[in-house]
């Protein structure tokens, strides 16, 4: 029995030393050989993977933005943002970490301790590479270290409305920034590290894919007439006591905006508390009533029907006229006058009484011909369209008022628009905020709108303005001729138009006999001193177009003609 | 025993002086040449392995490295003695264990919740590590003197001196030492020759007896550990985050092994107490399943010499005594792969002579000893 007994406890002793070992050794053989992927071997090795493998984002270098000179507006330079894992970083840390980036132990905690539930915070963005060096050097664990671009507008709040800028993830937000965002963007590309367990790199086991750069971006402006442009203005807004102010120039033949600047501004490179009414580009967004600078247009419809010649006479007496119910007025009996005068001396009268006589329909086609009530196709985020009326049945007062630029809305940029049809003897083409290449073949489209006659009889109207008797001879240059119209616009308020609010307008081009720029002025809501658009506009249309030509190097005729005269020597 | 001997030589009677004549160095050192080559290479692979799981760390090898060298001087010293000192002195070790196992509750020091410790100003131990061996070695002497198959009332006062000590560690507490302390014990009893309906019985009451086990006495991280071990994939970042991290670690090694030094999971502490109780995972990630088959084979031929020492051990003392030890080393091994493989609740036991730690390391080595000088006593010393 007791033999049986021994044999029995020595035989199950046998089984379990030999049974449990290759037991356990066929366990393990199990997680380490065999495939599968549930459980078995590939599923472990990728498990294993997916704990130390990690990508690392590559930030793209973004484009830059450049004016048609090549001088930067945005440019990217690298810099290091510093991020922390709060479920890693030791609390005995702080300290040191807080003194490297230059804050206290309690700031951090609250970056770094209030969010203890989350894995990534920013310690600090886009510092100079020598700064995070002081900080990665500590060798904190739980605390990395980001390549990134900092973008930086030299030009500063000269383009700031125009340019735009990029968020602090450099997106593109306003502006040319956020219009162009995928062409400056470029990609992000990625590589493949091995972190450990604090989020450490380890190794790094090489790129996955390469950053693409993004392309740079070369605007039509020249920042050279933008500071002019920029610099009267503020001038003016700030001389008048005006809300706010624009200036668009156009380069007369290609239809590139040369400059585009507006007041308010704001410094793109500090944001900080700029109320939000300043970053809007108000050239392309906000809509005006354009007012007497509509009234070329009239002329040309009058003029396109052959009965008017610009030597045709209106009789305006007694200077005011009864329409529907509406009593519109000059400002002084001008009595039988022609064409070119009324333009000269903007006269309601003399507009309406040609504009009852026409088709019903005429104006409003020639506005339209010209881009009114439409986008300009520049491409800028937030642009307006404008509303150009449109009637099956035209009141006796909306064709009246329609004549001379009520009832209507337009940006200073569609303004200036219209006006380089004028300058380019009938053709209308659209403008751009790009650089055309000007080697590449222009495929801007061009139309005929009115016979290069009728634009020259215009502008020779137009010259009229600016000359002694006209409503702006504080546009007149000395070095060069000018051309263009004032307007004067009630604004509109909530319950019809405002009493005493008004915009003043310029639109004018130099030199008129063959003009190299379109320059619109519009100054909005003035309070001190006069409010005309001879007065309060005009002075800077003639202070940018001065300097603009001089700039682009004009040959200035007035002063040629002066000089040969009285045989001048310099 | 040894078998008839044919010759004349032979029955010479083996008095010190004569085994001491012409004999081995390893002879008269009373040291086992199989053991000791098992334990020199399963000393160094642990050392290997530990390098590289302490992430490079010298110092922390180096002192290991001195705990090795103190384990095998006590180890040597150890095999000096007689077994028969050993069985007259086992009761005296094992009250004195109890002594310091009631203190430690008392005066204990801890860490992570547990009072395992007992501070001794300069340094402090486990009072639980002397258990491992008191246990066995009383279980043996208990039984060296008695008749055999044990009777009734035998069986249950050896289970009292197994399971008092095992009860109070398991209270401090330690689950996992208290389990391989009472193995221990129970293997000596098994080695007694304890009858199978005893075995049957007991197991039929332990069935019984675990349903009040899990509702009433069970602390709540001891249900945790088994849940989490039915089902880790359940609670993959709670409870289950030390076996899923493993089992990671284990099979990314494959067939190959990712290379010493090498392997991910460890070296960049995604695998918890890497160098502690987790330790095979890194060899596993490291050298592949042939590393871990080889170190298989260490442990297997270290158990397998055990066990011969055991059977062709000369008194019922030395015998219980050998086949304990081998048996509870054999556990130890099994338990910790096991719990790290997956297949045992992670209870916290240190893969023996791998793992890093002093305590269990010079515990180990004294169970050598023990081996050793019960097989010098298989042929010095006549009866």
């Amino acid at each position: 029995m007791t033999r049986l007994l021994a044999k029995w406890r020595l035989l199950l002793l046998c089984a379990l030393l030999a049974i449990l070992p290759v037991a356990l050794a066929w366990h393990l053989a199990h997680l380490q050989v065999v495939p599968g992927q549930e459980r078995g071997y590939d599923f472990l090795q990728q498990q294993g993977q997916s704990r130390t493998l990690r990508q690392e984002k590559l930030n793209a270098y973004r484009g830059m933005i450049t004016d048609r000179n090549g001088e930067p507006l945005a440019v990217s330079t690298p810099v290091k943002s510093i991020f922390a894992n709060p479920q890693k970083i030791a609390v005995q840390d702080y300290p040191r970490l807080a003194k490297a980036l230059g804050i206290t132990p309690v700031e951090l905690q609250k970056k770094v301790g209030n969010n203890s539930d989350r894995k990534f915070v920013y310690l600090a963005r886009k510092l100079p590479p020598h700064e995070a060096q002081k900080i990665t050097e500590l060798n904190v664990p739980g605390v990395g270290v980001e390549e990134e671009y900092e973008r930086y507008y030299p030009a500063g709040e000269v383009a700031s409305q125009l340019v735009g800028f990029t968020n602090i993830d450099d997106k593109g937000q306003e502006g040319m920034e956020f219009a162009l965002d995928n062409w400056l963007a470029g990609s992000a590309g990625a590589k493949h590290v091995i972190k450990d367990l604090r989020g450490n790199v380890v190794k790094d086991l090489g790129l996955k894919k390469a950053a693409i750069a993004g392309r740079d971006a070369q605007l039509s402006i020249d920042l050279r007439l933008q500071y002019i442009a920029h610099k009267a203005l503020k001038a003016q807004v700030e001389a008048r006591g005006a809300l706010s102010g624009s200036v668009v120039v156009l380069d007369a033949k290609t239809g590139e905006v040369l400059a585009m600047a507006n007041q308010p501004s704001f410094n793109p490179n500090n944001r900080f508390n700029v109320p939000l009414a300043n970053l809007r580009n108000r050239a392309m967004t906000d809509l005006i009533e354009p007012g007497s600078t509509i009234k070329p247009f009239t002329v040309m419809a009058a003029l396109q029907t052959g009965r008017y010649k610009p030597e045709t006479t209106i009789n305006t007496s007694p200077g005011y006229l009864q329409v529907g119910s509406k009593t519109l007025k000059d400002k002084h009996d001008l009595g039988v006058i022609d064409l070119t005068t009324i333009i000269q001396k903007s006269s309601q009268i003399g507009i309406s009484k040609i504009a009852l006589d026409l088709e019903p329909n005429s104006v409003r086609d020639i506005l339209h011909s010209v881009g009114f009530g439409q986008t300009t196709g520049a491409g800028f985020p937030g642009e307006g369209a404008g509303v150009l009326p449109a009637h099956t049945k035209w009141q006796p007062i909306e064709r009246a008022t329609l004549a001379f630029g009520m009832g209507m809305s337009a940006t200073p940029l569609q303004l200036a628009q219209a006006y380089l049809m004028i300058a380019n003897e009938g053709r209308f083409q659209n403008v751009s905020l790009l650089k055309k290449d000007p080697q590449a073949q222009d495929d801007t489209k061009v139309q005929q709108v009115i016979s290069p006659k009728i634009a020259h009889q215009v502008m020779d109207m137009l010259k009229t303005v600016v000359q002694p008797g006209g409503t702006a001879t504080k546009a007149h240059l000395e070095d060069y001729t000018t051309a263009g119209k004032t307007g004067t616009a009630h604004k509109v308020a909530a319950e019809g138009y405002a009493e005493n609010k008004y915009v003043a307008l310029f639109a004018g081009m130099a030199p008129a006999d063959n003009p190299e720029i379109i320059t619109v002025v519009v100054i909005n809501e003035p309070t001190i001193g006069s409010y005309y658009g001879g007065e309060a506009a005009a002075p800077v249309f003639a202070k940018v177009a001065q300097g603009s030509l001089h700039m682009l190097n004009v040959l200035p005729q007035a002063k040629q003609q002066v000089a040969s005269i009285s045989n001048y020597q310099p | 025993m040894r078998g008839p001997a044919p010759d004349f030589v032979r029955r010479m009677p083996d008095g010190p002086e004569n085994a001491k004549r012409g004999a081995h160095w390893l002879a008269v050192m009373r040291l086992d040449p199989w053991l000791l080559l098992g334990l020199i290479c399963l000393s160094g692979f642990g050392l290997t392995v530990l390098y590289s799981a302490s992430g490079h760390n010298t110092n922390l090898v180096e002192r290991q490295l001195i705990f090795f060298g103190l384990a095998y001087t006590v180890m040597v010293g150890v095999a000096q003695i007689r077994p028969a000192f050993l069985e007259r002195w086992a009761f005296w070790l094992y009250g004195m264990g109890v002594v310091l196992l009631v203190l430690t509750l008392l005066v204990g020091v801890g860490a992570k919740g547990a009072q395992r410790w007992l501070s001794l100003g300069f340094t402090r131990f486990q009072p639980s590590e002397i258990l491992k061996i008191a246990v066995p070695l009383t279980v043996a002497a208990f039984f060296s003197v008695r008749h055999l198959p044990p009777r009734f009332l035998q069986v249950l006062v050896c289970m009292l001196l197994i399971l008092l000590p095992a009860a109070l560690i398991a209270k401090q507490p330690d689950l996992g030492t208290a389990i391989l302390v009472a193995v221990s014990g129970l293997i000596g009893l098994f080695l007694a020759g304890l009858r199978w309906r005893y075995i049957v019985v007991t197991l039929l009451l332990v069935s019984a007896a675990a349903w009040p086990m899990w509702n009433y006495v069970m602390h709540d991280y001891q249900k945790q550990r088994i849940l989490t071990l039915l089902d880790p994939e359940a609670d993959k970042w709670g409870a289950g985050w030390n076996i899923t991290q493993s089992k990671t670690a284990i099979g990314s090694g494959g067939i190959e092994g990712k290379g010493w030094m090498k392997g991910t999971q460890s070296q960049l502490d995604f695998l918890p107490e890497s160098h502690t109780d987790f330790i095979i995972a890194v060899l596993a990630e490291e050298f592949g399943l042939k590393g871990v088959l080889a170190l298989l084979a260490c442990y297997g031929f270290l158990i397998v010499r055990g066990a011969i020492i055991a059977w062709q051990a000369r008194t019922t003392f030395n015998r219980i005594l050998a086949g304990s030890i081998a048996l509870t080393f054999f556990i130890y091994v099994f338990v910790n792969m096991g719990m790290v493989a997956g297949l045992l609740p992670v209870v916290g036991v240190p893969l023996p002579m791998v793992s890093l730690g002093g305590t269990s390391l010079l515990t180990l080595m004294v169970g050598f000893g023990f081996l050793m000088a019960i097989a010098s006593d298989r042929v010095a010393g006549a009866p």
